[in-house]
């Protein structure tokens, strides 16, 4: 229907972050566009295989949290806090029929959604193309404005 | 209750995922069959407006049925 273009680069690797870039994707394509995802630096982890993505409430203050206690900011450093945080925060996505991670990442390469991992970054933090998404395409700056130039819409997340 | 030729229950499930399945049961459908979806996210109700409008599917029907959100998409 529609030959409209998304152009989305995903920087950050924190659970709640890689959500928007997969949702986005993932719907635009739903819509008619053809997608594209730069994955750079942190955003890389989103291309794990093996997905083990954390949520952290260090440094974001705005972290809802249970009864609205927050954690004091001292106690956001404790060892075993991220581990907790995470597998609430995945709990609570799981009973509001929140999509799993990997589900959305898998709806997005059934959808054709282009991935491509940042060379650069690649080498920069000595991942294995074999720890990556087999699907997914390698490339640097240059390859990503092939597609953005082009883009209808371009998203920084 | 209008005809249908698909049902499609995405009830429980949340934000993209009745609108990523709704578009996966229409993919096999042809041209003039018509899908009943059923959804409890209430953000559907604006989404799937914004989903026919963008797709050319035509919504027939947008009904609340008191927590409840049934859809009737017939295939362009």
């Amino acid at each position: 229907m529609s030959d409209k273009k998304l152009a989305i680069v995903a920087t950050r690797g924190a659970l709640d972050w890689a959500y928007p870039p997969l949702i986005l994707a993932s719907t635009a394509s739903a819509l008619g566009y053809e997608t594209q995802i730069f994955f750079t630096f942190y955003g890389l982890q989103i291309l794990k295989k093996d997905l083990d993505l954390q949520v952290t409430p260090v440094g974001n203050p705005a972290m809802p949290m249970p009864g609205n206690i927050p954690i004091p900011v001292l106690m956001q450093i404790m060892p075993g806090v991220q581990a907790m945080v995470t597998s609430m925060m995945k709990k609570k996505m799981q009973n509001k029929g929140i999509a799993d991670l990997a589900e959305l990442r898998e709806l997005c390469v059934e959808a054709e959604v282009k991935m491509i991992a940042c060379q650069m970054t690649v080498d920069l933090f000595e991942f294995k193309h074999s720890e990556l998404l087999d699907s997914c395409e390698y490339g640097g700056a240059a390859t990503f404005f092939e597609f953005a130039g082009e883009s209808d819409i371009n998203l920084f997340i | 209750m209008a005809d249908f030729d698909q049902e499609l229950d995405a009830s429980g499930l949340n934000c993209p995922l009745p609108i990523l399945r709704a578009k996966k049961s229409l993919a096999p459908m042809e041209a003039g069959q018509v899908l009943h979806i059923i959804s409890t996210d209430p953000g559907s109700v604006k989404d799937f407006e914004a989903f026919c409008k963008q797709t050319g599917n035509e919504l027939l029907e947008s009904k609340d049925e008191g927590g409840k959100f049934l859809f009737l998409i017939k295939k362009s």
